[in-house]
């Protein structure tokens, strides 16, 4: 580990210190499914109001990472403390530290049985303990902000991939959410429908929210990401910011992957 | 090719008619006039009308009857659904007991059993209960409770209760695996999305997954309820007076056999395939909606 001081000189290279800065501390984390390793000693940290990509190749490990964050997925072993409270830790209530954390993913998991104003209301009511005419107040302005005011009262089988999404990241940003964890969010949408989704993500983005995104959207990570991630194999392989991985990564591997998704 | 095509025009004139007189609901009208025939019969003949103002009476109860156990069997065996899919070990392990044993044991001696074994087994017990209860515990306000279960007697146990009750943990354990069924119909992706917004597992269930399995297994049990509806006629052996018991009474005390059972079975049929067109065009609004 190089001091801090040595590294003052290089924007991004910032080495990352246990400091009240971390949001998301994963340390040394292992996940098995069966005999697949997902997770071999991964770790990552996560400052307040960075955006960190992560990407590699398809089994790598990235979406069980991510998953890791909020609980979705038990880690074998390995500490993960998110925004101070143990996750990994059995007595934790992780219902609390969830409503705080905001998820995407890649298939959008609206809920078909309620209005998009329902799907984005209804766990402010029962979670939050909001009232109902507070909670719509609240999805109204959100829906307002994610560019689809006018399907308030539609059902998500009749909205386009794009608009799901979207619909989807308002669901996650009305819990007030001090972190948004992203899954793939545009990998199940049509070329065209991935800008307007990209665009809501680099607002969110460009208002300091800690995202953790998991996306081989290039364009997005030279935009708005301050720390890119590339996992293989479910080991982190290397990290650092854009300009460095893209310009000069250490890693071959690294190198060849970049290449292979830049072209 | 010109006379080819020619033929076939001429053809697939033809078809429409003759595919049409193929797809009639033949079986449909013929219901309908044998329907018409027992109606007729019992406008005009004695011995049918007789047989019919008998029987009327046990239609009502064969309808209490199917509707009462069939709630209480929806509401255990959702209670038992949810424990076939549960991660709780106690929980899922008793549910699957149960789901197991019941399925295995024909209804009627199932119903059988209940009435005279596990009633009477049931009532032993609340007798030693309230025994005990006089012999040790000096409260004044239990007293009268105790003394209540203590003189507890088989007989204040209707039949119809003991019929209703055992039919409805019967149909449980069928109703349990319709829920499991439409439970686990729902995408994963629906719990973990509630999970991630810090709902808790029941607030998952209640709210999102519920509502959509719910929905998902309203034609099965629909179904399940015209099978009920049916298997109550196996509460007589209990003589329990519902249509089928007044079948045999009414059999007894006319020796009108066809006339008896020919109308208990068309008023089966009536009660069934009124239910069966619900369920149809419950089923067609449900594909609609998805």
């Amino acid at each position: 580990m190089s001091s801090k001081i040595h590294d003052e000189g290089s924007p991004g290279a910032v080495e990352p210190l246990p400091t009240d800065d971390d949001i998301i501390i994963i340390e040394h984390a292992y996940k098995s499914f069966g005999k697949t390793q997902a997770l071999i000693d991964a770790s990552l940290r996560v400052k307040r109001g960075e955006v960190c990509l992560i990407f590699g190749p398809s089994g790598g490990g990235k979406s069980t990472l991510l998953r890791c964050i909020n609980h979705l997925e038990r880690s074998d072993s390995g500490t993960i403390i998110v925004d101070g409270i143990p996750v990994s830790d059995a007595k934790t209530n992780i219902d609390l530290v969830r409503a705080e954390v905001g998820m995407v993913f890649q298939l959008f998991n609206l809920f078909p049985h309620l209005t998009v104003l329902g799907n984005v209301t209804i766990a402010q009511e029962k979670v939050r303990g909001r009232s109902k005419a507070e909670a719509e107040q609240v999805a109204r302005q959100l829906l307002e902000r994610v560019g689809i005011p006018e399907k308030v009262d539609a059902y998500p089988g009749q909205l386009s991939g794009g608009q799901k999404q979207r619909v989807a990241i308002a669901r996650a940003l009305a819990m007030n959410p001090k972190i948004m964890l992203f899954d793939e969010p545009t990998s199940a949408l049509d070329p065209e429908m991935i800008k307007e989704v990209l665009d809501v993500m680099l607002d969110l983005a460009k208002e300091g929210m800690t995202m953790v995104v998991v996306s081989h959207e290039m364009g997005f990570a030279k935009a708005a990401a301050d720390r890119m991630v590339f996992l293989e194999g479910g080991r982190v392989v290397e990290e650092g910011s854009p300009e460095e991985l893209f310009s000069s990564p250490k890693e071959d591997r690294t190198k060849s992957f970049l290449s292979q998704i830049l072209e | 090719m010109t006379i080819a095509t020619e033929v076939e025009k001429s053809e697939s004139k033809l078809v429409p008619w003759t595919s049409r007189l193929q797809k009639m609901p033949w079986w449909a009208l013929i219901l309908v006039l044998l329907g018409l025939l027992v109606a007729y019969f019992i406008f005009v003949s004695p011995t049918y009308q007789d047989a019919f103002f008998f029987l009327v009476s046990g239609v009502r109860l064969t309808i209490l009857v199917s509707v009462v156990s069939f709630v209480a069997a929806l509401i255990f065996g959702l209670v038992l659904g949810m424990g076939r899919v549960s991660k709780n070990v106690v929980f899922y392990t008793i549910s699957s007991l149960y789901v197991e044993v019941v399925r295995g044991i024909p209804i009627l001696v199932l119903l059988i059993y209940f009435a005279y074994v596990l009633t009477p087994f049931s009532l032993m017990l609340l007798n030693a209960l309230g025994d005990v209860m006089l012999r040790n515990v000096a409260i004044a306000p239990l007293m009268g409770f105790a003394e209540r279960l203590a003189s507890l007697n088989i007989q204040d146990v209707d039949m119809l209760v003991r019929a209703i009750i055992g039919l409805a943990f019967a149909y449980a354990a069928f109703e349990a695996e319709v829920f499991r069924a439409g439970i686990q119909s729902i995408e994963r992706g629906q719990m973990e999305a509630a999970r991630s917004l810090g709902m808790s597992y029941f607030q998952g269930m209640r709210y999102i997954i519920l509502p959509q399995a719910i929905r998902r297994v309203l034609p099965p049990l629909g179904n399940d309820f015209i099978s009920m509806l049916k298997d109550s006629s196996l509460i007589s052996v209990l003589a329990v007076r519902e249509l089928t018991h007044l079948g045999k009474l009414n059999r007894a005390r006319t020796f009108r056999t066809f006339e008896t059972w020919n109308t208990v079975a068309f008023l089966y049929l009536i009660l069934t395939l009124s239910l069966s067109v619900l369920v149809k065009f419950m089923e067609r609004r449900m594909a609609f909606d998805e």
